[in-house]
């Protein structure tokens, strides 16, 4: 076939004889890229690129998984679930009349071993199970724009059913996240010392500047029938309501941690915390849990072996995969390129 | 014997088909065909229906409607009701009461009010977009509003603005030529009786328009007068048939001696219809008796006008009545076997999607039967609604509804599981690769100054599985250029040809030597015949065997100026390229054809001048299979020459004569066949006073007969061929294209079995077998040459047992060629027989048909398409293979010698045989490859997306959300990863043109469906669940127990998708240059910067998520891992079986990249070298 080609573009380079110009602009103009011509790199997964990019990926994984470990171990993590213990003898049967009665007192006492040093600051985190903050429902009632201007109070669309008050005044903010913000406090203290929690700048500074108003102020919220969660100071703007702005970034899964505040102090092994909590929020009509939490944070985030059990795993496995090859390379060697292979030389009969 | 006139007349078949559809553009095409119709109409007409029924392209109303007008024929008057009015000169008569369309044309589809709707319109007649409208139209029911209007609406109205702005464009650019042709000017004859110019859009019917010399006619006019007393003119019609020659039209004497300005009259003529050649009118001129016309009466818009310096006519068509606009179909649509079988997948895919819809259904059913009691209490669900005067279920209908939104919410968010982009992907990318193909330089015949031609855009991958080639011979295999080889003078073989004379003959006139343009080599010994050296018997046979040649044509000789002032060329123009031939030979020994006119002819005899008259001419039929022409020579007497196919021309020719002679020519006619010569004989006869005058007053008779004219004229002419002396034959070579044989070796090698089907006979198809090696000495020969349907069985059965006796002996050397003609065919298709046929032709390596009918040449083509899965093209150039390349799920037409009605049928359009190794081995071998790919990447990308919202919605209560902003997933398909498949799927190349073309085996991987098939369809869904697990559970292990919020969780889902999907096709890519790169890296870094902007917008919900999670390690950790964890087991797979079960792509490719090591030996060395490992 190469003597079809060659001849073609030996007759292409000739110059046309001008006999026929009308058609001659038709004529393909040449050049790199329109030929298909285009200087190109034509990788091919030789055995030693394969064993080499196995080494490589085991090289690098093997030890971020240590370093991730390692990180994960030296968080320390005191998690507590209260909910089911912080009700009285006589009310576990019926924990969901116990949570709505206003009238009895919600305050419990934990107390909390310090297994090992924890390093300042420790975040103090409230962890909800089973709490579907994704839900469809519960994601999209809210409105931004209510919650950035205060011209833009009376907007609640998208807050059903949230929106306003029997009256028909607006509340603000509204929606369903808001209505159901959490409001368990906790009061820590080592012995008789208490331990100061920071709650200022646990949430986003970005949404503190931007997404919610320094002159927006609560109104008409939780003045329903049916009460959700906490109330808020409505002499304070909405861009200070931290637990608000934390909460209100919605949580991705059904487990979550919400920040509550930072203990900023080291504490020692064995020291023994008691926890003084008010257990207001109603998680027994759906059979959620509630954790408190005290971690100290690596670079690598919170407690969580999962990363660097995942890095080890796809590194030693890598490491395998470059073994295996490479045995497998030598014992049974294929000469590359070697036309031999090629099926119609295999079996020249065949089609 | 059968036909084997090369053309006796313009309307000639060049090929000999017998009795059928002439090539060469003529008015005795329709005739043939009627014809043919009313001899064989069991099997021809049948055979038509099915084959129009078969074929959906509108071209395929061709025929039929062709046939409409040859009924009408010259058989009988067009009644009243059929025919249109044109008062000559009186275009306010002529349109009252109805005004017929003006004379401007509109090729366009679009104007600008119904551009949106049509377009659209257009556009919806693809199933998948009414889907994704439906999806959109759901949507905005507020129960089930899952996205914001304006994000379910974007993907889709994004698609469908990128085609229509492609769409529109192309419009834009065909009305901006509508608007240049509409303003052209001619000169129309105004009331004052001056011609005056007038734009075209406003010439009317019944109008009276000049044109002069070189000029374009702009509408179909009768002609009513020209510069030649005779009333002659020369048109070209190259824009409406792409013949170049020129043809002869003629004003009638009637209207010839008016002048223009008084012409008034009638004409009567039939609605206007597609068929170039035919026009059935009749002329009413005050004071003359009504005249007919004819074709040969009318001249078409698109022609110019040639040798003539002015004619005058009557417009009778304009606009888009003319015939060259109702022949301007669109080009024809196909839908490609990939895209047949990407149609399966989709249907997969579409269960795969009803099955994840209806797990969430069922999921969330039982999830609100479970907390039905407590819906209210849930914070996050809320079912009741306090704010109003009385309390309500907020946005809840029951569990039933709410299950039943569940479903129609999950298809919403799953809908992209169809991948919406993946159509408007194979349109550009089907337009990059015609434009790759149009471009390449070794498709460009340099010859003819053709280029390739896309004219279906939407079958490029089928090119690459083609398992059978279908090719006319004539003009496809051969040039088409026809050649004088050698003659039979008296029974005497003259084939001996010298180089001679290399300038040929040459005559002197009026002190300037006039000069053939084409030299023929002349035979000495002939030659010395002529010129008296064997006697004088012998001299005057060969001296009216010459004349007989340059008088018996409708040749008309053109001189042509060259540098030289005192030497002219004479190009002999016609229709039929055999003529031509022949008048050249003629000339070469010493017999000029100088002038032609209607009346007589000048021919230089051996250098003296002498005119001829022409009494009368019979033009060509199929019937007949021969032309005459009555001459009064100069010495008084009249003769008939006439020439014709050998088997028609022995039945009148005087058997008690020259016995011996007739005896001996048939022995050299025998010989030249067997050479692939194409034949004819000339015979004459002396036409005695009485026997003239007898003639000449029954031909009056039957021209002027307005009734079954040319059925008189028929019987005229075979009464008059009769008695007949033969002077000889003549052995015309139609040369093999350049790089035939090597073609058909690759094709061959590739895997590709090529049928040749032609018209010629028998022994000249096999010899062109042979010198194209399509047959090669050790090849078993099986032929079958029946003429009833018993013969044919047992010839079949005869073949049967002869391909199973050699299948069972295993020697593969010995492999089988079938040769069957058209009468056995006539047996064969449409029959219980096919399915035998079928069988032994399959098993046969080579198969030959000659004297094959088209509908014949389309059954064959059917008998393969119908039966079997594998892919037909079938290539040819001329009108006879318009049926074949129809039916053929490849139609390619060679744009060459003949007219356009193989390219205007045809899919692609190229100007040589030889182009179909690089079209199919190298373009074919590419389109699919790249689209197989990418259809296969385009599902397995949209699904991963689909699976990760899928894993998500179970951990929302099942409640339909999905973590990734809204946003993002719409743009998922079009933005974040639309662009480097388009750009893979048009630039990438597995292996070089040069490895292509050197191995052409590897063009079976088309056939075997080796990169898109079920498996690996089943293969990509498997990785692809597998990469949508690693990205979605590697962050959710991650972050469990963590305070991430949704936005920024779905920040990293949807970059980790977008950056896998993208490495993923980066893996896949063959050969990496700076546009690819360019893409892929660009596409990532494009999604990086729209999840950026999206974040930075405060009104939405992931606002600043994407900077709080790119401040934190783990993000950075999640999406290494994900990229390797999800890449891994694909990469080893694919190291594993590219090493261990290579293909043979991937051998050629590893090839291609060792060998540039060694390079300039290695490649040199031949194959078999190889093949001990070294």
């Amino acid at each position: 076939m190469n003597n079809v080609n060659g001849s073609v573009v030996g007759s292409s380079s000739g110059s046309g004889d001008g006999s026929a110009p009308r058609r001659n602009s038709k004529r393909p103009k040449y050049s790199r890229f329109t030929q298909q011509e285009l200087p190109a790199c034509k990788p091919i997964l030789t055995p030693k690129w394969v064993i080499s990019v196995f080494t490589l990926i085991g090289v690098v994984f093997v030890p971020i998984g240590i370093a991730s470990l390692m990180a994960s171990n030296d968080v320390v993590e005191i998690v507590d679930r209260y909910d089911n213990v912080c009700v009285p003898p006589n009310m576990t049967n019926d924990k969901v009349a116990y949570i709505q009665n206003n009238a009895t007192d919600k305050t419990c006492i934990r107390t909390l071993e310090v297994p090992k040093h924890m390093s300042q600051p420790i975040y103090v985190y409230y962890q909800l199970d089973n709490f579907y903050q994704n839900h469809r429902r519960y994601v999209k009632s809210r409105n931004d724009a209510q919650l950035r201007k205060r011209s833009q109070a009376n907007e609640t669309s998208g807050c059903d059913p949230e929106k306003r008050t029997i009256d028909g005044a607006p509340i603000v903010p509204c929606g369903l996240i808001a209505w159901s913000l959490f409001n368990d406090t906790y009061i820590f203290a080592i012995g008789n010392k208490n331990l100061t929690v920071n709650k200022k700048g646990i949430s986003w500074k970005s949404d503190r500047d931007h997404k919610f108003g320094k002159d927006v102020f609560p109104k008409n919220f939780q003045s329903g029938p049916l009460i959700g969660g906490a109330k808020l100071n409505a002499t304070k703007p909405l861009s200070e309501q931290e637990d608000l702005i934390v909460w209100m970034r919605t949580a991705a899964l059904p487990t979550f941690r919400k920040l509550y505040g930072r203990i900023e102090q080291d504490l020692n092994a064995g020291d023994v915390i008691s926890v003084t909590l008010k257990n207001n929020y109603n998680t027994y009509s759906f059979s959620g849990k509630k954790k408190l939490v005290l971690s100290t944070s690596s670079w690598l985030g919170g407690k969580n072996d999962f990363l660097g059990i995942a890095y080890l795993a796809v590194g030693g496995l890598c490491f395998f995969l470059a073994v295996a090859f490479t045995i497998v390379y030598l014992v049974k060697p294929r000469k590359l390129g070697d036309p031999s292979y090629l099926s119609w030389n295999r079996n020249p009969a065949g089609h | 014997m059968a036909a084997n006139s090369p053309s006796l007349n313009p309307s000639a078949p060049p090929d000999d088909d017998p009795g059928v559809l002439p090539k060469a553009a003529s008015r005795s095409r329709s005739s043939s065909s009627r014809h043919r119709a009313e001899r064989n109409p069991s099997s021809n007409s049948n055979s038509a229906v099915s084959f129009e029924r078969s074929t959906s392209k509108p071209v395929a109303s061709y025929p039929s409607k062709r046939s409409d007008s040859e009924r009408l024929g010259s058989q009988r008057e067009i009644s009243d009701d059929e025919a249109r009015f044109v008062y000559v000169n009186d275009p306010g008569r002529t349109n009252q009461p109805i005004r017929f369309a003006d004379n401007s044309i509109r090729t366009t589809k679009y104007s600008v009010l119904t551009f949106l709707p049509r377009n659209l319109f257009e556009q919806f007649h693809r199933v998948a977009y009414v889907y994704f409208l439906i999806l959109a139209g759901l949507n905005q029911v507020p129960q089930l509003g899952v996205f914001t209007p304006a994000a379910s609406i974007l993907p889709l109205a994004f698609v469908l603005g990128v085609t229509a702005v492609k769409d529109g464009y192309e419009d834009w650019r065909r009305h901006r030529s509508d608007r240049d042709e509409n303003n052209r000017t001619a000169q129309v004859l105004a009331p004052d009786g001056e011609f005056r110019p007038k734009r075209w859009k406003d010439i009317l019917v019944g109008e009276v328009v000049k044109v002069t010399a070189d000029e374009t006619l702009p509408c179909d006019m009768v002609l009513l007068a020209t510069s030649d007393p005779t009333g002659v003119a020369y048109v070209q019609t190259i824009n409406l048939d792409g013949e170049s020659n020129l043809k002869t039209r003629y004003a009638k004497q009637e209207t010839q001696s008016t002048p223009p300005e008084s012409t008034a009259g009638l004409i009567r003529c039939e609605k206007p219809n597609r068929n170039i050649y035919g026009f059935l009118a009749s002329a009413d001129v005050p004071g003359e008796k009504r005249v007919s016309l004819g074709p040969s009466n009318i001249i078409l818009r698109g022609c110019e006008l040639k040798n003539t310096s002015w004619v005058v006519g009557v417009a009778v068509y304009t606009g888009q009545d003319t015939k060259v606009m109702l022949n301007s179909s669109g080009a024809p649509s196909k839908r490609s076997r990939l895209e047949a079988h990407m149609n399966r997948e989709v249907i997969l895919l579409a269960v795969a999607l009803v099955a994840l819809c209806s797990i969430v259904t069922v999921l969330a059913g039982v999830w609100l039967v479970n907390h039905h009691d407590e819906l209210n209490d849930l914070p996050y669900y809320r079912k009741e609604d306090y704010s109003g005067p009385e309390m309500d279920n907020y946005d809840y209908y029951g569990v039933g509804w709410e299950t039943v939104f569940s479903f129609l919410k999950s298809v919403i968010i799953f809908q992209v599981m169809i991948p919406i982009a993946l159509y408007i992907s194979m349109e550009l990318v089907r337009l990059g690769q015609a434009f790759f193909m149009i471009q390449d330089k070794n498709m460009f015949d340099e010859g003819s100054k053709t280029g390739f031609q896309c004219r279906a855009l939407n079958i490029n991958e089928d090119l690459g599985q083609i398992k059978y080639v279908f090719s006319d011979k004539t003009g496809t295999l051969t040039e088409n250029k026809m050649e004088f080889r050698c003659a039979s003078v008296g029974g005497v073989d003259y084939s001996a040809a010298s180089d001679g004379e290399e300038d040929g003959h040459s005559i002197t006139v009026d002190g300037e030597t006039w000069r053939p343009k084409m030299s023929v080599k002349t035979d000495p010994e002939l030659m010395n015949a002529v010129m008296g050296g064997e006697g004088i018997e012998k001299s005057n046979r060969a001296r009216d065997f010459f004349l007989a040649l340059a008088t018996c044509n409708t040749i008309v000789p053109i001189l042509v100026d060259t540098p030289e002032p005192s030497l002219k060329l004479i190009d002999y123009q016609g229709e039929s390229p055999d003529e031509q031939a022949l008048v050249y030979a003629a000339a070469a020994y010493g017999f000029v054809l100088m002038q032609r006119t209607s009346g007589h002819i000048l021919i230089d005899v051996l250098g003296e001048r002498q005119r001829f008259d022409v009494l009368g001419l019979h033009e060509f039929d199929s019937d007949r299979k021969r032309m005459s022409v009555i001459i009064g020579c100069p010495d008084r007497t009249v003769k008939l020459f006439v020439k014709g196919a050998d088997n028609s021309m022995f039945g009148v020719i005087q058997k008690d004569l020259d016995l011996d002679i007739i005896h001996a020519t048939k022995t050299n006619l025998h010989s030249y066949s067997s050479l692939g010569l194409r034949t004819l004989v000339v015979g004459m006869r002396e036409l005695s006073e009485h026997e003239f005058k007898k003639w000449q007053s029954a031909y009056e008779k039957a021209t002027t007969a307005l009734i079954g004219r040319g059925k008189l004229l028929k019987a005229i002419a075979s009464n008059a061929e009769r008695d007949l002396r033969i002077l000889g034959a003549s052995g015309i070579e139609d040369k093999l294209q350049q790089g035939v044989p090597e073609a058909i070796e690759s094709m061959r090698q590739a895997g590709i079995k090529v049928w040749v089907l032609t018209g010629d006979k028998q022994e000249t198809a096999i010899s062109i077998g042979y010198s194209c090696k399509l047959l090669t000495g050790e090849m078993t020969q099986i032929v079958i040459n029946s003429n009833s349907r018993e013969s044919c069985t047992r010839s079949l059965q005869d073949a049967a047992s002869m391909s199973s006796r050699l299948a069972g002996a295993g020697s593969a050397k010995s492999s089988l060629a079938l040769i069957i003609d058209g009468t056995s065919l006539v047996y064969i298709l449409e029959t219980e027989l096919e399915e035998e046929l079928f069988k032994v032709a399959t098993t046969c390596d080579v198969v030959l048909c000659c004297r094959v009918a088209p509908l014949q040449k389309a059954g064959i083509v059917a008998l393969i398409k119908h039966r079997t899965d594998d892919m037909t093209l079938a290539i040819g150039d001329g009108a006879n293979d318009v049926s074949m390349i129809q039916m053929a799920d490849v139609g390619i037409g060679i744009s060459g010698q003949e007219g356009r009605q193989a390219v205007m049928a045809s899919d692609f359009a190229m100007g040589q045989f030889r182009f179909l190794v690089p079209l199919l081995l190298v373009h074919g071998h590419w389109n699919y490859q790249r689209m197989a790919y990418m259809i296969l990447y385009n599902f397995y990308r949209n699904a991963v997306f689909v699976f990760i919202l899928f894993w998500y919605v179970l951990y929302t209560a099942y409640s339909l959300i999905s973590a990734i902003s809204e946003w993002s997933s719409v743009l998922y398909s079009v933005i974040y990863t639309a662009l480097p498949t388009i750009v893979v799927g048009i630039l990438d190349k597995d292996l070089s043109r040069k490895t292509l073309l050197k191995y052409p085996q590897l063009y079976r991987a088309g056939q075997r469906d080796e990169r898109y098939n079920l498996k690996l369809f089943i293969f990509t869904m498997m990785d692809c669940i597998w990469q949508s697990i690693a990205v979605f559970y590697i962050p959710y292990l991650a972050y469990r127990h963590s305070d991430v919020d949704v936005s920024g969780l779905g920040d990293l889902w949807i970059l980790a998708v977008v950056i896998l999907v993208n490495i993923h096709l980066a893996m896949d890519v063959f050969r990496w240059n700076w546009i690819t790169h360019a893409s892929i890296w660009g596409c990532i870094a494009a999604t990086v910067i729209c999840v950026i902007i999206i974040d930075s917008i405060w009104m939405l919900r992931g606002f600043w998520a994407i900077f709080n999670m790119m401040g934190t390690g783990l993000f950075w950790l999640c999406l290494l891992g994900i990229i390797v964890a999800g890449m891994v087991p694909r990469f080893a797979t694919k190291a594993l079986t590219e090493y261990f079960l290579p293909s043979d792509v991937q051998i050629a490719r590893e090839l291609e990249k060792f060998q540039n090591l060694t390079a300039s030996t290695i490649s040199e060395i031949p194959m078999s070298t190889f093949s001990h490992p070294l």
